[in-house]
């Protein structure tokens, strides 16, 4: 058996290396520090605290530096899917929890993570900078970090006089729209759930009835919001002038115009906007507590705020961040966007989606 | 003693390896399942009309996939097997390419392609109807069957053919008479392959098949991640495993029997005629050749003209992204390596077993390492994140999980190569080899793995194409930021509005494809020179 | 010096050797001569370890093999269709013992180049073993296995495939090829021509078991028994009556079957003898052989020229014409 043991053995090394090497890189910071109650940067420096995000977190380079350099304290991010696999991801891990504070979850997903218990409450003291409407968790559990809104894009060369661009939700079911609104299906897609949530936030129970006129009027229906965007709506050369994105969508479309433009070619009708609020949470379980308020008051600072519209294309929380030029020129948020209760969203969803399926898909 | 340790190495690694990072996980995560509401669900699932419309659809999309692959692949097999033309080295690497791309990718490619034919609205529509998922799952999945079936074509001997033809028998005739089946070992490892991966297609089946069309691989994650519904989940999850063990036995029993002696005498192939050559390119070009095109047309589209400008930013990070494309791409080359490596040593030995161990082991190993192809994604890994989470297992976020749960996926096209064609080396070689003096390690290193290596080769360029391209259990595990690999970067790209994203993305998409052509282009070549030293 | 002493091998459940012995001599061609199925390549088997002995031992010398592996017997096996790796080159496939049993590249290079020359295949190292011919296949397998110097080799029916004319010549050839090396040798046919050529001694096999062993003179003048006078190609085989009498008169002295030693019958010219008729007649290796039929016996004898097929012959019987048979 001379072969295999001078063959195999290597290969049989590289194997548990792979395997030792990884159980000792695995250390994700369960630093032995005890807790503090005083939560002096004194007491947090050299720890490390880790981030559980999805897989659309980025800030600029320095932006964590930055408050590495202010606490003394590691942040180690760790990405993991989109929205709904990091609230499951964590609620299957709530024993012994990914990392110390959770980013990303928003609020259609919000009351699923309250009900599993993930977090352990924390009022910051930054919070006084953030409007009252954000706040959906009255306890604290969770920290509103940035909003975004769910909106239908329309492509405006489509519309001019003869044929004016939509007004609003209304309009969609007029005839004289037929055959140009792409959707996301809410049970694939979250800006597809969040749209549905606007029509049921506007229309209340009526709300199956103004989806059976959409489909009458030959709404398209696509999986993800990829294909919606590039497949049926004009912007990635389909047929559909009405889209349903996001009220970022439009400086995104400056930014990374393709030949360079100076207005982007689509907007926002803003009366059909629901909000989607991301929180940030202390995850229950954790064993750097003071490191990770100290992060999340980080994240309301206005070092991390004004990073987020170009890295994330969403909102600061903050009021008092500075936008990007592209975002105040480019923007149109709602005044008075539709917004549902976290618990009331999901106490229905099931019912709501599988209704929905039945009447738009069936 | 060394015989001993050799042994058990070959069979410890293999379970160490599956035992750790798929049944452990698994286990864990169906019985959280279970005990979450998972047995009433599955106890309901037989009396539900909409499960039994799902499982039904399952099975039948993947079998009809399945038979579609391997007859739009057989004449393709044959071309690179036994005949001789320029390029064949390189079209049998182009047919790897598609395995690398991401779904949305091809799926977006395939939506143009209809769009440009016609075919995405009126009589012959093609866009979210089922007829687009069997066409891209053989877009897919062609190169399994051309390639495995290929390679093994090419060892055998061609004298009973030839004796057919002399007999009497028409081409047609022989080729079914006596062809296929001499081919079958090779024909159901690559099938059940096929079988499996669109058993649990996802992609392709939410993104082409659109919002109507739902499998239990797509059911299963709209209830775990979606609903938060775990007990739902995991009854389908059990139904899908069972699924993929009566798959997977009954596959591995049309494999076991032996073929007949690798040929000792090679005529040399014949020159491909102009027509056969041009028929299947053509029908190659049809199927893979058309989305690859409209892919590439699009990466050199900027600015309103043709340029290499998506190209030139590849090398440059945009805001959304923590590094380059370009450096997304290195990541995802050293994991594919690493994948890769791992799948090689497993599968291998794995082959080993299954082809001169004990019959029970060897039943099991043939068994339990081609499951996670079937598992879901989903599956796999949530199962990772709550299995792996004590030391000295602690492996949740260690750099290392994404290229193993990689190479699991990995070690099935190893040992599908590997085993028919391990299965068919002539004995009466190895008993030459004996009485020459080599000890039977000697004997599997100069007689088995020089032979085998064709084989080896080939699921080895496979595995790297598969976890170059792999979307689905990457995304279940914590990555820190810097790890970002190719296909998700590209993921991301396309999630945010803008041709000059868009542009990136394609351009991203493409280079995969030319890397993942130059890899296994470049593993192949190397094979020559194996065993052939004095 | 190879003993293979009460050798069982059970294939399935049949004894295929059952009991057998045999002992090899010092430098000699032994050529085991034997009917298809007799058991002859599962004596060579399991004489190079390939398969299990149930019974009984096989040593070399004092050293005893029967449950040593293939590769620590230093024997080697010729094979009947080569079994030349097809993934190596002529010199790869020559080179292999010798890379197995650790000889520097140098040393490999060497005896490869010397033991191609020795089997005539000179300048044949590079080629793709795909490409040789019947003959050059067999002779690179002979020179495979020669070139590790086995202390014993066995070669298993390996012109088998081949057609007349090259196995003449290449049994010829063997024949010098392995008395000039002094190469002690079991060679497996059965083809009696062929054993007859090559053979030091001849062993006929038959029921698992050896059952007649000596020189080619010894065997061939006393095979003992009608099987091996059957395998040594004897064919006048005579069964004679209660008291020892056949169509040709009286030969023994009872019941029992004798073989009619060769040249003890021939035509008469005269018109005395026993009156026979030709019924057949061909021609083989320079002679006619006339089939006839004396009585209710068929007898074949040589005939320096053609007879008419019909014709009635007469036959002159010499002295001590027989000699008595076991069956």
């Amino acid at each position: 058996m001379r072969f295999l043991h001078q063959t195999t053995t290597p290969a049989a090394l590289f194997v548990l290396a792979a395997v030792f090497v990884g159980a000792c890189g695995a250390g994700n910071g369960s630093s032995t520090v005890p807790i503090s109650a005083t939560t002096g940067v004194q007491a947090i420096s050299g720890q490390t605290v880790t981030l559980v995000t999805h897989d659309s977190f980025w800030v600029s380079e320095g932006t964590l530096r930055e408050f590495t350099a202010e606490s003394g304290v590691e942040v180690e991010v760790q990405r993991l899917g989109d929205t709904g696999q990091l609230v499951a991801s964590a609620i299957l891990t709530s024993g012994d929890p990914l990392g110390d504070v959770l980013y990303g979850v928003d609020n259609t997903f919000l009351q699923r993570a309250l009900d599993a218990d993930l977090f352990t409450p924390y009022e910051s003291p930054a919070l006084t900078g953030v409007p009252a409407s954000l706040i959906l968790d009255p306890g604290h559990r969770v920290t509103p970090i940035d909003f975004g809104d769910v909106c239908v894009n329309y492509w405006i060369d489509a519309f001019d006089d003869d044929l004016p661009e939509p007004s609003g939700l209304a309009d969609l079911v007029d005839p004289a729209y037929s055959g140009m609104l792409a959707v996301q299906n809410p049970e694939t897609s979250s800006p597809g759930m969040a749209f549905l949530l606007a029509t049921i936030a506007e229309y209340g129970d009526g709300w199956e009835e103004y989806w059976s006129a959409l489909r009458h009027n030959d709404v398209s229906v696509t999986t993800g919001w990829e294909d919606a965007y590039y497949g049926e709506f004009i912007a990635g050369g389909g047929d559909r002038p009405i889209v349903v994105s996001y009220a970022s969508s439009p400086p995104a479309e400056v930014i990374y115009a393709d030949p360079p433009v100076d207005s982007p070619p689509t907007a926002v009708l803003t009366d059909t906007c629901f909000r989607q609020v991301e929180f940030a949470g202390i995850l229950a379980g954790t064993e750097n507590r003071a490191a990770s308020e100290a992060l999340v008051d980080f994240l309301l600072s206005p070092t991390f705020q004004e990073d987020i519209p170009l890295n994330m294309f969403v909102f600061p929380a903050l009021e008092a961040a500075t936008l990007p030029d592209e975002f105040v020129d480019f923007v149109k948020l709602p005044d008075n966007p539709h917004v549902l209760d976290p618990a009331m969203i999901e106490a229905n969803r099931n019912d709501w989606t599988e209704r929905w399926t039945d009447l738009v898909l069936r | 003693m060394t015989g001993r340790l050799a042994r058990f190495l070959c069979v410890g690694i293999p379970v160490a390896f599956l035992g750790l990072f798929f049944i452990y996980p698994v286990v864990s995560i169906l019985g959280f399942g279970l005990s979450g509401g998972g047995l009433e669900h599955l106890v309901g699932l037989p009396g539900s009309a909409t499960f039994r419309g799902v499982a039904w659809f399952t099975l039948w999309q993947a079998a009809v996939s399945t038979v579609l692959t391997v007859v739009v692949a057989l004449p393709g097999a044959h071309l690179v097997a036994r005949r001789r033309f320029a390029g064949r080295r390189l079209l049998r690497a182009l047919a790897t390419v598609p395995f690398v791309l991401p779904t949305v990718v091809v799926g977006g490619a395939f939506l143009a392609v209809f769009d440009r034919l016609g075919m995405s609205d009126g009589s012959f529509r093609l866009t979210h109807t089922v007829w687009a998922v069997l066409i891209a799952h053989v877009f897919f999945n062609l190169a399994v069957v051309l390639r495995t079936v290929g390679s093994y074509w090419e060892g055998l001997d061609p004298g009973p053919e030839e004796q057919a033809r002399v007999l009497g028998a028409s081409p047609a005739q022989t080729f079914v008479m006596v062809t296929l089946p001499r081919l079958r070992p090779a024909v159901a490892a690559a099938a059940s392959i096929v079988f499996l991966f669109c058993l649990t297609s996802f992609g392709v089946v939410l993104l082409l098949g659109g919002p109507g069309i739902a499998t239990i691989e797509t059911e299963i994650w709209r209830h775990s991640v979606w609903r938060g519904d775990f007990g739902a989940a995991t009854a389908l999850a059990l139904v899908q495993l069972v699924a993929v063990l009566a798959v997977v036995g009954v596959g591995n029993g049309l494999q076991r029997r032996r073929a007949v002696g690798l040929r000792t005498v090679v005529a040399r192939a014949p020159v491909a005629g102009w027509w056969e050559l041009a028929a299947n390119l053509g029908l190659l070009g049809l199927v893979m050749g058309l989305p690859v095109a409209v892919l590439v047309e699009r990466s050199f589209l900027s600015g309103g003209g043709y340029s290499l400008d998506n190209y030139r930013a590849l090398a440059v990070r945009v805001d959304l992204l923590p590094l380059t494309a370009l450096e997304a791409l290195v990541n995802s080359f050293v994991f594919a390596l690493a994948a890769t490596a791992m799948a090689v040593t497993v599968g291998g030995l794995a082959s080993l077993v299954v082809v001169h161990g004990q019959r029970a082991l060897s039943r099991v190993f043939d068994l339990g390492l081609m499951l996670p192809l079937g598992a879901s994604a989903v599956t796999i890994g949530f199962g990772m994140l709550i299995a792996l989470d004590q030391p000295p297992l602690d492996l949740r976020s260690s750099r290392w999980l994404v290229p193993v749960a990689h190479a699991l996926i990995g070690v099935p096209f190893v040992m599908r190569t590997l085993v028919p064609t391990l299965r068919s080396i002539d004995w009466r070689l190895r008993e030459a080899a004996a009485v020459l003096g080599a000890s039977p390690g000697v004997v599997r290193r100069r007689i088995d793995f020089p032979i085998a290596a064709r084989a080896l080769v080939v699921g080895a360029g496979f595995a790297f194409a598969v976890s170059l391209g792999e979307f689905g259990a990457t995304s279940f595990l914590p990555r820190q930021p810097d790890r970002l690999t190719a296909p998700l970067a590209l993921f991301r790209l396309l999630g945010t509005p803008g041709q000059q994203l868009r542009g990136q993305a394609m351009a991203l998409a493409v280079v995969l494809m030319v890397i993942t052509g130059f890899s296994v282009l470049a593993i192949e070549t190397r094979r020559g020179s194996a065993g052939a030293d004095l | 010096m190879l003993r293979v002493e009460g050798l069982r091998v059970v294939l399935g459940e049949v004894f295929v050797l059952d009991g057998l012995d045999l002992e090899g001599v010092e430098g000699e061609v032994l050529v085991l001569l034997g009917p298809s199925g007799c058991g002859k390549s599962t004596l060579l088997r399991t004489i190079v370890g390939l398969e299990r002995a149930s019974g009984g031992h096989v040593a070399w010398s004092e050293e005893d093999l029967t449950s040593a592996p293939p590769h620590e017997r230093d024997f080697g096996l010729v094979f009947q269709d080569h079994a030349l790796f097809p993934h190596m080159d002529v010199a790869s496939n020559v080179a292999f013992g010798l890379l197995v049993a650790g000889l520097p590249v140098e040393g490999r290079e060497a005896r490869v180049a010397e033991v191609l020359d020795l089997v005539g295949l000179d300048g044949f190292g590079e080629r793709r073993v795909d490409t040789l011919s019947g003959g050059e296949a067999q002779r690179v397998a002979l020179a495979r296995s020669l070139a590790p110097g086995p202390r014993l080799l066995m070669l298993d029916e390996p012109l088998g495939s081949l057609d007349r004319a090259l196995r003449d010549r290449l049994v010829a050839d063997l024949g010098v090829l392995l008395r000039g090396l002094g190469q002690a040798s079991i060679y497996v046919t059965h083809d009696h021509d062929e054993a007859f050529a090559l053979a030091d001694r001849i062993a006929v096999m038959g029921e698992g078991r050896i059952q007649r062993i000596g020189t080619v003179a010894e065997v061939w003048s006393d095979p003992v028994s009608t099987y091996v006078a059957r395998c040594l190609g004897h064919e006048n085989l005579i069964e004679l009556d209660r008291s020892g009498g056949c169509a040709l008169g009286r030969l023994g002295d009872g019941p029992g079957t004798v073989l009619l030693r060769p040249g003890k019958l021939v035509l008469s010219h005269g018109l005395d003898g026993i009156e026979a008729t030709v019924v057949g007649s061909s021609f083989r290796g320079g002679r006619f052989h006339l089939r006839i039929a004396v009585g209710d016996m068929e007898i074949l004898i040589p005939a320096p020229e053609a007879v008419p097929v019909g014709s009635g012959v007469r036959l002159t019987i010499g002295s001590d014409p027989v000699i008595p048979l076991v069956t």
